[in-house]
């Protein structure tokens, strides 16, 4: 029977020993299948023509730089709103609401984080599309406009979520020190407390930032489509596409294995390394704060 | 008799800090070994030696030898789960598992994969018997355990080690949480069950110490500066710094 | 000068009361708008039929049937799989690269976009592993994209579990496995339930990564195997809300009403479940 024991102990040691590496496992596959159906682009498409500015794949146009830049203004315009209103509603729950706002606040944030982007997709089309067209007197409400809004929605909940536990995480005595020397609540927050969670606070602007590239339904939804270079900030009242949009939209109507085909497991691959950068660079300044948090508390 | 020779003990944690340097020393059964002195001394990594508990703590190089009826215990090919069923403990803090009275009690035993009822009901009786318990909670076995008080508790923690039959005893602290009434509960059943286990304390005070003891190993710094006889020790101990501690002089 | 800065204060926490409240608000604005226009398409008929007349009428029984298949099979995947691993990192990984690796790469995970791992799972589960476009595939692909919600939170119910349970368990001669499976699970599985939960809800959300790998626009039927493709809802939205001129308001509405209702349902049970063991805990 003892060692009867000592076999399933030594097999479900194992088991949850192979599950523990299967994240390292997946990250792998993930960006081996993104090379292999991606990479054969290089070889089909000339580099000048992969950079290039026209995205039209019907007459084997596949510039991708219009796909870039619409992904980046979408996400400038999303960050704009997200980094603030993040940031402001952390501090209002972790620092300035009294116990009942925050127990209405957290779960509402929460709940954001939860629709799913789609639905604000749809209310997008049917609401703010239609609203912001007859606000600014623009042709069409689908714009890079109408999706930086709805981005910096889904962004809010990530922002609000990190920033608010780096600030809830810098030590009371920090606070009641400043607090002791005369500085007001206001001071002490924009001087002491925010200063003193500054790495946090990056991390959730990085990975809202993250999350805003991403983000893939809404985008496709309410941005209008049209693969057009945007050259400055007034591209934003303008239709864009972005990369994860023309993902979306194409990769249900091209044949297995042809250009269009790679070219689109090469978007992928690139929106994969943004996020291989952004996630490996946030974790790094957290991992490099826990160490030294640990430092000063040893 | 010695039921344990300690034999030139050295324990160095993997910071680097040494936490017990050449301690040698016997430890006799059927009777109660204080082990004492100021915190950081080296007692309670002693302690967990003796069970192997402290494999669970960081990395550490342990030289020498823990002789336990012959055998070295620090020996990597030693069974440490049947170790740790024959050398119980009882912690500082009466922790007990998030189980049922019963519960804690059979806890150690269907681990071993004893499965019959009469043996855990057994099992039950005579260690809540044996650590002065069974009067207070024998009509509520199955309450959960967490809703006793921390007297009781601290003895459902014992009567627990005592549920597997063990042939030494640990015990930590077990009183420094505990009102002078629990304590005093807890220190008597020790006396009551010296007669049939080798018992090893770290006392939380010198007047414990002196109390309890059949022998007492005074220890600094992770060295063992003396060890003798309880009645002699704290009477007229023979190194300089014993004397000191003591006598309160430091500490 | 003590008035000036009482007044920055003042406009200081104004603003950002502002801004907080700025944020909030649309979010209740725009559920109680769904439920208002959406509420009159709910009917019994509407969540037990089958769409007709080019999905513009009938109901979107196969879609939330469709959804819940989904939700199912990435359960089926991922919850043993995420609790294993949780188990790994809170109870057996030392501190050292190989465990920092698996951090890294659970952090990356969760950041890679939707779309890609729809790009990954067509790439692997449809055509190399010739799943088709069925339910295996999504659910799969939905499978990965969850893991680390579920590793992470239960990772962290499991280290709420006092150390001193682990080391008094073995000290009465438990194995590490026995430890586990009869103290630290079960005082950990609020904590682990609320975050599977949540992780099926995003699953249960997400159109993007189902788009090529099981997703059906429209189906006359349910299906019948896990090698079929199937209708959800999140994509039925999509669909009914893109692709399908002159559709009517209302069935839009319901449908997304239906789908926050799926999905926000499953948050008030994690929620539920989440309180209801805070009370009940002990230490």
């Amino acid at each position: 029977m003892e060692s009867n024991l000592g076999w399933k102990e030594y097999l479900i040691t194992r088991a949850i020993r192979v599950a523990g590496y299967s994240a390292i496992v997946f990250v792998t596959l993930i960006f081996y299948f993104l090379l292999r159906e991606g990479l054969p682009t290089l070889a089909e498409v000339k580099l000048t023509e992969l950079f290039a500015l026209r995205w039209y794949p019907i007459e084997k146009y596949f510039g991708i730089l219009p796909l870039i830049s619409g992904s980046l203004i979408v996400t400038l315009g999303a960050a704009l709103i997200a980094i603030p209103f993040g940031i402001g509603t952390a501090v209002f729950i972790s620092e300035i609401a009294p116990r009942w706002a925050r127990e209405i606040l957290k779960p509402l944030v929460e709940l954001l984080g939860g629709l799913p982007s789609v639905v604000l997709g749809f209310l997008g089309i049917l609401v703010l599309a239609p609203k912001l067209r007859l606000l600014l007197n623009l042709p069409t409400g689908l714009t890079a406009l109408t999706g930086s809004l709805l981005l910096g929605a889904i962004a809010v909940p990530t922002v609000v979520s990190v920033a608010e536990d780096a600030l809830d995480s810098v030590p009371r005595s920090y606070r009641e020190g400043a607090w002791a020397l005369g500085a007001t609540r206001w001071q002490t927050i924009w001087r002491v407390t925010l200063p003193a969670a500054r790495s946090g606070v990056l991390t959730a602007v990085m990975l809202g930032v993250g999350r805003a590239i991403g983000e893939t339904m809404t985008v496709m939804m309410v941005t209008g489509n049209a693969p057009v270079l945007v050259t400055s900030l007034g591209g934003l009242f303008s239709p864009v596409r972005t990369m994860t949009a023309t993902i979306a939209a194409e990769m249900g109507e091209v044949a297995n294995g042809s250009v269009h085909y790679h070219t689109l497991f090469f978007i992928g691959m690139v929106l994969f390394i943004i996020s291989l950068i952004v996630n490996v660079t946030a974790s790094a300044v957290v991992f490099r704060s826990q160490k030294r948090a640990e430092r000063v508390l040893s | 008799m010695n039921k344990i020779e300690i034999e030139n003990l050295t324990l160095q944690y993997s910071d680097g800090n040494e936490s017990l340097r050449n301690v040698s020393m016997g430890i006799r059964e059927n009777a109660i070994t204080v082990l004492f002195g100021p915190a950081g001394g080296g007692k309670s990594s002693l302690l967990r030696c003796l069970n192997r508990l402290n494999d669970m703590a960081d990395v550490q190089t342990a030289v020498g030898r823990i002789m336990l009826d012959g055998e070295n215990i620090l020996d990597p090919k030693t069974d440490v789960i049947a170790l740790r069923r024959k050398v119980g403990m009882v912690f500082a803090r009466p922790v007990v598992l998030p189980l049922s009275i019963r519960g804690n009690l059979t806890y150690g035993l269907e681990v071993m994969g004893e499965s019959r009822r009469s043996k855990l009901d057994d099992a039950v009786e005579r260690s809540l018997k044996q650590a002065a318990l069974w009067d207070e909670v024998k009509d509520r076995l199955d309450d959960q355990a967490i809703a006793l008080s921390g007297g009781q508790q601290q003895r459902l923690c014992v009567a627990r080690s005592l549920a597997l039959e063990p042939e030494v005893i640990l015990l930590d602290e077990p009183t420094s949480g505990l009102d002078p009434i629990s304590t005093a509960k807890v220190e008597a059943s020790l006396q009551e069950l010296k007669k049939d286990y080798t018992i090893i304390l770290v006392p939380h005070s010198v007047q414990q110490a002196a109390r309890a003891a059949d022998f007492a190993a005074f220890f600094l710094q992770g060295e063992l500066v003396e060890y003798a006889e309880g009645k002699s020790i704290f009477t007229t101990p023979v190194n300089k710094r014993t004397e000191d501690y003591v006598t309160g002089r430091f500490g | 000068m003590k008035l000036n800065r009482n007044l920055s204060q003042r406009l200081g926490f104004g603003l950002i009361s502002l801004m907080a409240t700025l944020t909030v608000i649309p979010i209740i604005v725009v559920v109680i708008y769904i439920i208002t226009q959406g509420g009159g398409a709910i009917s019994l008929q509407f969540l037990s039929g089958f769409p007709h007349d080019g999905m513009r009428q009938g109901g979107i029984m196969p879609a939330i049937v469709g959804t819940f298949y989904l939700t199912l099979g990435t359960a089926i995947f991922s919850v043993p799989l995420g609790v294993a691993a949780a188990i790994y990192l809170a109870e057996y990984a030392a501190d050292n690269w190989l465990t920092r690796t698996i951090r890294i790469a659970i952090i990356n995970l969760s950041g890679i976009p939707s779309v890609v791992y729809g790009l990954f799972g067509l790439g692997l589960f449809v055509l190399f592993l010739k799943f088709g476009t069925s339910i295996l595939s999504a659910s799969l692909t939905l499978s990965i994209m969850t893991l680390p919600v579920i590793i992470s939170t239960s990772e962290e119910a499991l280290r709420a579990v006092p150390q001193a349970f682990r080391t008094v368990s073995i000290s009465l001669g438990a194995t590490r496995w026995q430890t586990i499976r009869r103290i630290v699970l079960p005082e950990a599985l609020p904590g682990i339930i609320t975050g599977v939960i949540l992780g099926l809800e995003r699953a249960a959300g997400e159109t993007a990564p189902i788009l090529f790998t099981g997703a059906a626009f429209f189906l006359p039927r349910l299906p019948n195997s896990v090698f079929d493709a199937t209708m959800a809802l999140p994509y039925h939205l999509f669909v009914i809300s893109t692709q399908v001129p002159e559709m009517p308001f209302q069935i839009q509405y319901g449908t997304a009403l239906v789908l926050i209702a799926f999905v926000l349902g499953m948050n008030l049970i994690a929620t539920v479940v989440r309180s209801r063991a805070r009370a009940r805990r002990q230490w």
